[in-house]
């Protein structure tokens, strides 16, 4: 299955840089059952990498418990308007995806 | 019955072994994509979870904040941040105790990191949440309770 986009916003106050983004997936738990009583199989984002300007600024791991079509917000010290902040998730059926927009 | 659940019991005496790798695997120089750590997420209760991070007794500390609802409406989606006022803050992670795997996400932060990340968790009934925050070599955790009308692991 295509993925979706995500929506990346960073932007820099007194030399640190916030970032929020909002990545589409559906995070499923592999606990749902369908309406014929079939578990629902796991799918979710297991890891979640973020840089800027190339710079790892953020690394983390995902269980099911992440709500469906992800948030998260964090904050690092530098960054200036433009500077590139990428984002890359992989899920547990291996797909991935990266995306990058630009401090504003 | 989910299967996988059966493994993680009859391998529940295999739980120390692992624990100890991901402990080496999280103190590994380089923290490029690192490697799920299947042990911690599939991990149960908050005490094997601990154990599969590498956090033995984590102490109390006011330096860690646990922010979120009193109270979720919608337990599919509650907002919930951590905040670490600790220097040298480098892992942080959220644990919910009452969901059917404790551990929710961590967060490995590099030097220029600051330690406050937000996300959202689902939540299946009242439960506390905890922060584990790791500075240095020693493992921090703080508390909230969350009360939620409506479980969001239904369906």
């Amino acid at each position: 299955m295509a993925t979706k986009p995500m929506r990346i916003r960073a932007s820099t106050k007194d030399g640190v840089t916030e970032v929020k983004a909002l990545i589409a997936h559906e995070m499923e738990t592999g606990q749902r059952k369908d309406a014929n009583g079939a578990v629902i199989p796991a799918w979710f984002i297991t890891e979640l990498t973020a840089s800027h300007n190339g710079k790892l600024v953020l690394s983390s791991e995902f269980g099911t418990a992440i709500s469906k079509n992800p948030y998260l917000a964090f904050k690092f010290k530098g960054g200036a308007a433009g500077d590139k902040v990428a984002i890359t998730w992989k899920d547990n059926k291996g797909e991935t995806r990266t995306d990058e927009a630009a401090i504003g | 019955m989910n299967n996988q659940r059966r493994n993680v019991l009859k391998t529940g005496t295999g739980a120390a072994v692992l624990g100890a790798l991901a402990a080496a695997g999280m103190i590994a120089p380089g923290i490029a994509l690192a490697d799920w750590n299947k042990a911690a997420f599939e991990a149960k209760s908050m005490a094997d979870t601990l154990k599969a991070l590498g956090a033995t007794q984590p102490a109390d500390s006011k330096d860690v904040q646990v922010t979120g609802p009193d109270i979720a409406e919608n337990g599919a989606v509650v907002p919930v941040g951590v905040t670490s006022a600790i220097a040298g803050t480098t892992m942080v992670a959220i644990l919910i105790d009452k969901n059917p795997n404790a551990l929710a996400a961590s967060f490995k932060l590099p030097e220029g990191t600051e330690a406050n990340v937000q996300t959202r968790v689902k939540m299946g009934q009242t439960s506390n949440v905890y922060a584990l925050v790791k500075a240095g070599d020693k493992f921090y955790m703080a508390t909230k309770e969350i009360k939620v009308t409506l479980g969001g692991c239904g369906g």
